[in-house]
């Protein structure tokens, strides 16, 4: 992955798998701290202790029989070579929260590219499930939620066309602009 | 600043027209972008905007796209499917490009692209 958005795109499409209802996506730079997070939680299926492992670290684990996949560990490597930390917390039945932190001069950093289009991509593609994102730079913070769309669209669909453009500036305007539009 | 109130309006505009869609049914076309992390990392988020706003330049009405998970072919992606006319049309190593060519001369005009299709067997 090239960009940060993307990995974002990535691990909601997990908790999407995951059978999530709610997933929250938070994006937080703080510049004075040259620190920056990526937030990713969710109420679907979660994972117990020793899948959880297993998921996060695929190349120490001794199983080698069950396929495993690269999005967690391309998000964890993202971070950790960026000065930063990785954590998955999950509990089975409950739901699983997904925290990267950058240094954000760090010089193998990622950019996080096109955050505001993976935004709409998974508000759009996602009738189902509703999605809170927080995007907070310096102490500014914007705020999207689908729930309150849904409660004004009284039913119209939000991939409509006039809607999805509402959507794009909407994001733009509360998201995007918030961290400057390049992080 | 975009606000919910303005989305209330946009709700009243819409409620208001007369619905004129061409009715959705048999001839409906169905599109799936895969979107599995090797979709993702290969491109196919722009493929996938590229088919959204093809369908709406074009007010494609009977034409629903969204996105899969893994397709189980990693070294082919980004891969589109069509489903049309009762058939599965795999599309495979696509682009921005070649999407706007598959909605226009497959989706729209009816002849698949047989250059971008995963070769038979
Ligand atoms: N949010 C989540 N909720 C429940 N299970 C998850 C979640 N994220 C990841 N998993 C589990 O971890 C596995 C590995 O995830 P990932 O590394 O993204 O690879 P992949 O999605 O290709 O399997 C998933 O297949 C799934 O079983
Ligand atoms: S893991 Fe590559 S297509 Fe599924
Ligand atoms: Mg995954």
């Amino acid at each position: 992955m090239r960009e940060l958005a993307l990995n974002i795109l990535d691990i909601a499409e997990n908790s999407l798998s995951a059978g999530a209802k709610n997933i929250q996506i938070g994006l937080k730079a703080d510049t004075q701290r040259d620190e920056m997070e990526i937030r990713i939680a969710d109420d679907g299926c979660g994972m117990d202790a020793e899948m959880l492992a297993r998921v996060t670290d695929p190349f120490t684990t001794t199983r080698t029989t069950r396929k495993v996949g690269m999005g967690l560990p391309l998000f964890r490597f993202s971070a950790e070579s960026a000065g930063g930390d990785f954590s998955v917390k999950s509990e089975k039945g409950k739901g699983t929260e997904v925290c990267a932190r950058y240094k954000i001069g760090h010089i193998d950093r990622m950019p996080l590219g096109d955050f505001g289009g993976v935004v709409l991509q998974l508000i759009t593609m996602n009738p189902d499930v509703d999605f809170f994102v927080t995007a907070e730079f310096d102490g500014e913070k914007g705020v999207l939620d689908t729930k309150e769309f849904r409660a004004v669209m009284d039913g119209i669909p939000l991939n409509a066309p006039q809607v999805r453009v509402f959507l794009r500036d909407y994001i733009q305007e509360n998201l995007v602009t918030i961290y400057g539009g390049r992080l | 600043m975009k606000s919910l109130e303005e989305l209330r309006a946009l709700r009243e505009k819409m409620k208001s027209q007369t619905d004129n869609r061409s009715v959705a049914g048999a001839d409906e076309t169905v599109i799936k972008v895969g979107m599995a992390t090797c979709g993702i990392a290969a491109g196919a988020r722009p493929v996938l905007d590229a088919l959204l706003e093809e369908a709406d330049k074009r007010h494609l009405h009977n034409v629903s796209i969204s996105q899969t998970g893994c397709i189980g072919m990693c070294r082919l992606e980004p891969i589109v499917e069509v489903f049309k006319d009762g058939q599965k049309y795999t599309y495979v190593h696509m682009t921005a490009d070649k999407a706007r060519k598959v909605m226009n001369d497959h989706v729209v005009n009816g002849n698949p692209c047989k250059e971008y299709l995963i070769s038979e067997n």
